[in-house]
C-alpha cells in the first residue's frame, strides 16, 4: 500500500511540474505584458525600469525559475490590474465559487442517484422515462442557455428570484458566505441550479445504468431468496455496489463543476474566481491567469491522486494488482 | 424489397424503425440545407450595412420595418432581421461545428491507432499524454487555447480541436488496441503486406463504427462549446455572428422584457444540438453488439 501511494505521489508532482511549464509557457507566447501595464505615454526610462522591475527582460527560463522559487514559497506574484498579490485576489473570490459549486454538486447527486436509483430500479414507468428525457435535456442543452431561460423566467417574467450577484452575506471566520442569510440564498438559487443541472443529468444516467446492471446479478437474487425486503437490497447492497463510479465522478465532478462555473458566474455575475478569470484573459492579467491556471491544475492532480487513494482502499484488486 | 443487400441498407432499414431518431435526421438535414441557402431564404442579408436600419433595431417578432416586410422573430440590436441572422448563424455554427469534428477526428484516431500499432514507449508516451488532458473539463482547455491563440475562425477551430481530439484518440485507441490482438491482423502481418496496408486496409476500417458515434457526438459538442465560448466573448469577431454571439448580443437586453434577440437563436441552437445528439444515440445503439437482438 506504502509504495503504492508513493508511486501515485511521484507521478502526481511529475504531472504538476509539467502542467507549471506549459501552463508559463503558453501564457508566455501571448502579447507583451508591458503594454497593458505601462500607460502608452511613459517615457522609455519609466518603461525600462518596470520591465526590470517585472523581471520581464531575463531569458524565459530563468523567469520560470524565479517564478518557481516564488511558487514554492507561496508566491504567485501580483495581479497587474489590481496591484495586490495574486493569492490574495484568487483567495477573496474563491468562497463565492466554493460555495455555489459545493452546493450545486452535492444536491445534483443526492437528487441525481435517488433519481437515477428508481429509473433503474422500475426502467419502464412513466415516470423513469420523464426523468431520462430531462436526463438527455440536461445533456444536450448548453448550460450558459439554461441560465438565460432561468433568468428570464425566474427573475425577469415572475420577479421571484434576483438575476445577479451574491447578496447579503454573512463573516464567518473572517470570510464572507452568502447561505446562511435568506437573500443570499435566494441569490444563490438560480445559479446552483444552473450548474448542478449538467451534473444531475450525468449522475441520474450513472445510477439508472448501475442499477440496471446490478438488479440483474445474482447477488440481488439470493438477498432475494433470504427473503431481505426491497428496501434493504437497495440500500445495503445496491447503494454500496453503485457507489464505486459515483464516488470517482463525484470528485472529477468537483473539479470540472469549478471549471464550469466560468460560465455561471459569468451569466449571474456571481463574484467568484470563474469571473475573475474571465475579465482576466480580457485584459490579459497574466500573473492572475498562470496563478488560476496551476491552481485548478493542482487541484485535479489532487483530486485524482485522493480517488486513486480512495479506490485502492475500497477496491483490494487495485492495490495489489495494476500498478500502472 | 429484398432486405440487407448492402450493410448500408440494413443499417437504414434498423434506423427508419426509430422514428423520432428518421424525424432528428430530417431536422438536422433541414438545418445544414438552411445554412447552405442562408442567402436564398434569408428576407436580408444581416452582413451588408446598406441594409440595416438602427430605426428597426429591437423590434418584437411581427414588426414591419422600413425594408416593407414583415420581422418574424423580430430584430436584433444592430437592426437585423433575427431570422436571417439564425440563419447565417447557423451557417458559420454548423462550420465551425464541422471543421473542428473532422480535424480532431483526423489527429486523434491518428494517433489512437498509431499508439495502439506500435505498442511500447509510443504507446505509453501518446496514451499518457491523452489521459492526462482528459481529465481536464473541455471547457477549460478551450477557454485557455483561445486565451492564448487569440481571436479568428482558425484561432477557434484550434481550440476546440485541442480540446476535442483527445476523445477521439481514446475511442480511436481502444477499438484497435482490441483489433490489434485478433488473429486477422497477425495474419495479414504475418503476409509480405506493408505495416502500412495492413492499419489503413484492416485495422482502421474495423475501428471506424465507434469513431463515427464519437464523432456526431463531438460535432454536437463543438457546435455548443463554440457558443460557450462566444457567449463568454472569447469566439468569434462581432462581424460574423455565430449563434452563440446573438445569444450573447441579446442578453444585456433580456431584462429589459425584450426576449426574443436571445431566446430565437438559442432555441436554433437546442433544436440542432438535440436532433445531433438523438441521431448520434440511434447509430451508437446499432453499433453496439450487446444491444443485437
Amino acid at each position: 500500500m506504502l509504495g503504492f501511494i508513493i508511486q501515485r505521489f511521484l507521478q502526481a508532482v511529475l504531472v504538476m511540474a509539467a502542467m507549471s511549464v506549459i501552463v508559463f509557457g503558453g501564457i508566455y507566447a501571448i502579447g507583451n505584458p508591458v503594454d497593458i501595464v505601462i500607460p502608452p505615454e511613459a517615457t522609455q526610462e519609466i518603461r525600462e525600469q518596470t520591465i526590470q522591475r517585472l523581471g520581464l527582460d531575463r531569458p524565459l527560463y530563468e523567469q520560470y525559475l524565479i517564478f518557481m522559487g516564488n511558487l514554492l514559497q507561496g508566491d504567485l506574484g501580483r495581479s497587474f490590474v489590481y496591484n495586490i498579490p495574486v493569492l490574495e485576489l484568487i483567495g477573496g473570490r474563491l468562497p463565492a465559487t466554493l460555495e455555489l459549486v459545493l452546493i450545486s454538486v452535492i444536491s445534483a447527486t443526492v437528487l441525481g442517484v435517488s433519481l437515477g436509483i428508481y429509473a433503474g430500479y422500475r426502467p419502464d414507468s412513466w415516470v423513469s422515462k420523464t426523468i431520462m428525457a430531462v436526463s438527455v435535456l440536461g445533456f444536450s442543452v448548453p448550460s450558459f442557455w439554461v441560465g438565460l431561460i432561468l433568468i428570464l423566467f425566474f427573475a425577469v417574467n415572475l420577479g421571484w428570484l434576483p438575476a445577479g450577484g451574491r447578496g447579503n452575506t454573512v463573516e464567518i471566520w473572517g470570510v464572507a458566505w452568502s447561505f446562511p442569510t435568506l437573500d443570499g440564498l435566494s441569490h444563490i438559487v438560480l445559479p446552483a441550479i444552473n450548474l448542478a443541472l449538467f451534473k444531475l443529468a450525468m449522475m441520474i444516467r450513472l445510477a439508472r445504468a448501475g442499477t440496471r446492471e446490478i438488479m440483474l446479478t445474482d447477488t440481488v437474487k439470493f438477498a432475494r431468496a433470504a427473503g431481505l425486503s426491497e428496501g434493504t437490497i437497495l440500500r445495503r447492497h445496491l447503494l454500496k455496489l453503485i457507489s464505486i463510479p459515483i464516488i470517482t465522478v463525484f470528485g472529477l465532478e468537483l473539479g470540472s463543476t469549478l471549471a464550469f462555473a466560468v460560465v455561471t458566474e459569468t451569466i449571474f455575475s456571481w463574484p467568484g474566481v470563474g469571473k475573475l478569470i474571465i475579465d482576466s484573459i480580457a485584459v490579459l492579467d497574466r500573473p492572475v491567469m498562470v496563478a488560476y491556471l496551476i491552481l485548478v491544475a493542482f487541484l485535479f492532480v489532487t483530486i485524482n491522486f485522493v480517488i486513486d487513494l480512495v479506490f485502492a482502499l475500497i477496491d483490494p484488486r487495485v492495490r495489489h494488482g495494476a500498478a500502472t | 424489397m429484398s432486405d440487407a443487400s448492402t450493410p448500408l441498407r440494413r443499417f437504414w432499414t434498423e434506423f427508419r424503425e426509430n422514428t423520432v431518431a428518421v424525424f432528428a435526421l430530417a431536422v438536422v438535414i433541414a438545418m445544414i440545407l438552411l445554412a447552405l441557402f442562408a442567402s436564398v431564404v434569408s428576407p436580408q442579408n444581416p452582413y451588408d450595412l446598406a441594409n440595416l436600419s438602427l430605426m428597426d433595431s429591437r423590434r418584437p417578432p411581427g414588426f414591419v420595418g422600413s425594408g416593407g416586410y414583415t420581422h418574424l422573430l423580430g430584430t436584433d440590436p444592430q437592426g437585423r432581421d433575427l431570422l436571417s441572422a439564425i440563419f447565417y448563424g447557423l451557417r458559420i455554427s454548423i462550420q465551425i461545428g464541422l471543421a473542428a469534428g473532422f480535424v480532431s477526428l483526423t489527429i486523434g484516431t491518428a494517433l489512437g491507432i498509431t499508439a495502439a500499432y506500435l505498442g511500447g514507449r509510443i504507446e505509453a508516451l501518446i496514451m499518457r499524454l491523452v489521459d492526462l488532458q482528459l481529465s481536464f473539463p473541455a471547457i477549460l482547455l478551450a477557454l485557455v487555447m483561445v486565451a492564448l491563440l487569440g481571436q479568428g475562425k482558425a484561432q477557434l477551430v484550434g481550440a476546440l480541436v485541442a480540446a476535442q481530439y483527445a476523445y477521439f484518440a481514446r475511442t480511436a485507441y481502444g477499438a484497435a488496441k482490441a483489433e490489434r490482438g485478433k488473429d486477422y491482423i497477425e495474419a495479414a502481418l504475418a503476409t509480405p503486406l506493408s505495416g502500412r496496408l495492413v492499419v489503413w486496409r484492416h485495422l482502421l476500417p474495423n475501428c471506424t463504427p465507434p469513431l463515427i458515434v464519437v464523432a456526431t457526438v463531438q460535432i454536437a459538442n463543438s457546435i455548443s462549446l463554440e457558443a460557450t465560448l462566444s457567449f463568454l466573448g472569447l469566439g468569434l469577431p462581432v462581424t460574423e455572428p455565430s449563434l452563440g454571439m446573438l445569444i450573447s448580443n441579446g442578453f444585456p437586453y433580456m431584462m429589459s422584457g425584450r426576449y426574443w434577440i436571445s431566446v430565437y437563436p438559442g432555441v436554433a441552437l437546442i433544436i440542432l444540438i438535440v436532433a445531433i445528439n438523438v441521431v448520434g444515440d440511434q447509430v451508437r445503439d446499432q453499433f453496439n453488439p450487446r444491444l443485437r437482438k
